[in-house]
C-alpha cells in the first residue's frame, strides 16, 4: 500500500456557539475522489475550507503529502507555503465561478496564470496549452480573448476547471460543482470532470448535496450531518444499502425523475 | 483455497430506521463456494434474497456478519473487511457484474460505455474499442447505434449494452441479475453461448435466472436462498 495524499485526523472547528465539524478523520490517495454529501448547515464547506487551508482547524491535524517532503501538517506550513500549494499542486473549484475565476482578464488569460505561477514564461506555449485546454473543456477556441463575463454560467464553470487542472495538481477541491447549472449543462459538466480526473488521475473532494452527482463522481461518499461523519464507504454501498438513519432519509427523499 | 468465492455464515438484515425501525431479515448461516468453470444458479421465490446475495458478494450490499473470500491474483481477499480502494481493483480486475439496469451515463456513446471497463484494466483504448464492437455487433446492436448515448435505447437494448460491458472483460468471476431479462429468444441465446465461454475458461459464475431454459442450459447447481432465511 502506498501512503495517503491527504491524511484528516480528529479534525474539529468551533466557531464561537457552532460546532462545524467533529472529529473527522479519514485518508485519501492519489486518483481517489471522496464525496461529501450532506444538507446545508452540516458542516461540509467548512470541511472543504480547512482542507484547503483556508481555514486552520480549531483541533486535529490535516497532513498533505507535500513535495520533497511528504506528509505535513498543513497547519505548520507558512502562509506562503500555503498559497504556493493552492496555486500549483491543488486545484480549487468553487461553486461561483466569479470566486474562482477573473473575471475582467481574458479565458486565454485565466488559464495561463497558473501555468505562469508553476514557472512557465514562454508566451506562445503558455497560450497553445491554453488552446489545448479551451478545446478539452469544448469551450470555442475563438472566445480565448474574450473575458468570462460575456460567457454562460456553464461557460464559466467549464473555464475555472480548464484554470485549475492546466498546472496538472494531484489534488483539486469542489464545492458543489455543478451547482446553479442547467441539468443539460450539468450532465455535460459531469462528464468533462469525470473524464478529467480519471484520465489525469487526479484525486478529489467534492462537495455536494447532490447525491447523483457523487454517484457519478466520487469512489468513496462521506456522509455528514451536523459535523459529523455519521457514514462512509463505496460511494453504492452508502447509496445502495445506506445504514445510518439519517444516510436513509437522504436517500428517500430524492425524486426519481 | 481452491474456489473462488468462499461465503461462510453470512448473515444479513435491513433496518428501515425511516419506517419505524423495521428490522427486514434476509439470510442467516448461509454458506456458499463457488469453483473455477462452475455456474451457480441462486434459485427461490421473489424476495428470498437472492439478488441481495449477488449484491453482497459485490459488496455493494454490507451485510452484518460473515465473510465472503474472493480469490483476487494469487491472494485470498475478504471483501467484507476490505478497504474501499481495494474491494475497487477488486471490482476492476476479478469481479464482474451484471444488473437488471443499465446505470446511463449521460452522453457517453454505447460503444465508449462497453469499452470502459476493459480500459480500466489497462487495455489500450483502441483494442477495448474494437472488442467492444465485437461484442455489441455479437448481441445484435446495430452499427448505427454503436456511437449514441444509451440513454434512449429500448429496454432490451440496454440490457445488451449491460451485457456486452461486463462480458468485454475476462473477469475471473462474473454475477448475473437476470441478464437474459428483456430478451428475445435468439440473444438470449448469445448470452448462454458467452456464459459458456466464461465458465469454459475457468470463470465462476453466480446468476440468476428466472428463465428455465436459460437457468437449465448454463447452471450446474441450483443454490436455494431460501433454506437460509432468518427468523424475524
Amino acid at each position: 500500500m502506498t501512503t495517503a495524499l491527504m491524511r484528516v485526523r480528529n479534525l474539529d472547528k468551533r466557531f464561537d456557539t457552532i460546532h462545524a465539524c467533529r472529529n473527522v478523520s479519514f485518508e485519501l490517495h492519489q486518483g481517489e475522489v471522496l464525496g461529501v454529501v450532506g444538507e446545508s448547515g452540516s458542516g461540509k464547506t467548512t470541511l472543504l475550507r480547512c482542507l484547503s487551508g483556508e481555514m486552520l482547524p480549531s483541533a486535529g491535524t490535516v497532513e498533505y503529502d507535500v513535495r520533497m517532503r511528504g506528509l505535513t501538517d498543513i497547519a505548520a506550513l507558512s502562509e506562503p507555503e500555503r498559497r504556493l500549494l493552492r496555486r500549483t499542486d491543488w486545484g480549487i473549484v468553487h461553486q461561483n465561478p466569479r470566486d474562482g475565476l477573473r473575471m475582467n482578464i481574458s479565458a486565454g488569460g485565466n488559464v495561463g496564470e497558473r501555468l505562469m505561477a508553476v514557472g512557465a514564461r514562454h508566451y506562445g506555449e503558455i497560450r497553445g496549452e491554453a488552446v489545448d485546454w479551451l478545446e478539452r473543456v469544448e469551450l470555442d477556441q475563438d472566445r480565448i480573448d474574450d473575458a468570462p463575463s460575456t460567457f454562460s454560467g456553464g461557460m464559466q464553470q467549464r473555464l475555472q476547471i480548464a484554470r485549475n487542472l492546466v498546472s496538472k495538481p494531484r489534488l483539486v477541491f469542489m464545492d458543489e460543482p455543478t451547482g446553479g447549472l442547467d441539468v443539460s449543462v450539468q450532465a455535460r459538466l459531469l462528464d468533462l470532470l469525470r473524464g478529467l480526473v480519471r484520465d489525469l488521475h487526479i484525486a478529489a473532494i467534492v462537495v455536494t448535496h447532490d447525491l447523483a452527482v457523487v454517484r457519478l463522481l466520487a469512489d468513496r461518499l462521506m456522509v455528514m450531518r451536523r459535523g459529523e461523519v455519521v457514514e462512509s464507504g463505496l460511494t453504492d454501498q452508502v447509496l445502495d444499502d445506506p445504514q445510518h438513519a439519517y444516510t436513509q432519509l437522504l436517500v428517500s427523499s430524492v425524486l426519481q425523475p | 483455497m481452491t474456489h473462488m468465492i468462499e461465503v461462510t455464515e453470512l448473515h444479513k438484515t435491513f433496518t428501515l430506521h425511516t419506517q419505524g425501525g423495521t428490522s427486514i431479515p434476509v439470510f442467516d448461516q448461509l454458506s456458499l463456494a463457488v469453483a473455477p468453470g462452475e455456474c451457480v444458479a441462486l434459485y427461490g421465490p421473489s424476495g428470498a434474497g437472492k439478488s441481495t446475495l449477488l449484491r453482497s458478494i459485490y459488496a455493494n450490499y454490507r451485510p452484518q456478519s460473515g465473510a465472503i473470500l474472493i480469490r483476487h491474483g494469487d491472494r485470498t481477499v475478504d471483501i467484507l473487511a476490505a478497504a474501499p480502494r481495494e474491494v475497487l481493483d477488486i471490482r476492476r480486475h476479478t469481479m464482474g457484474y451484471v444488473s437488471q439496469f443499465l446505470r446511463v451515463i449521460p452522453r457517453i456513446p454505447a460503444v465508449d460505455v462497453v469499452a470502459d471497463p476493459l480500459i480500466q484494466t489497462g487495455v489500450a483504448s483502441e483494442v477495448a474499442k474494437e472488442r467492444a464492437v465485437a461484442l455489441l455487433e455479437r448481441l445484435r446492436i446495430p452499427a448505427s447505434l454503436h456511437q449514441l448515448a444509451p440513454a434512449t435505447f429500448s429496454g432490451g437494448e440496454q440490457q445488451r449494452v449491460n451485457i456486452a460491458r461486463c462480458f468485454v472483460v475476462d473477469y475471473p468471476i462474473l454475477l448475473l441479475d437476470e441478464p437474459t431479462a428483456s430478451l428475445d429468444a435468439r440473444n438470449r441465446e448469445t448470452v448462454i453461448e458467452l456464459i459458456g465461454e466464461a465458465k469454459a475458461r475457468g470463470a465462476a459464475l453466480v446468476g440468476i435466472f428466472h428463465d428455465d431454459e436459460v437457468r437449465e442450459a448454463v447452471a450446474d447447481r441450483l443454490f436455494e436462498v431460501e433454506t437460509y432465511q432468518a427468523a424475524a
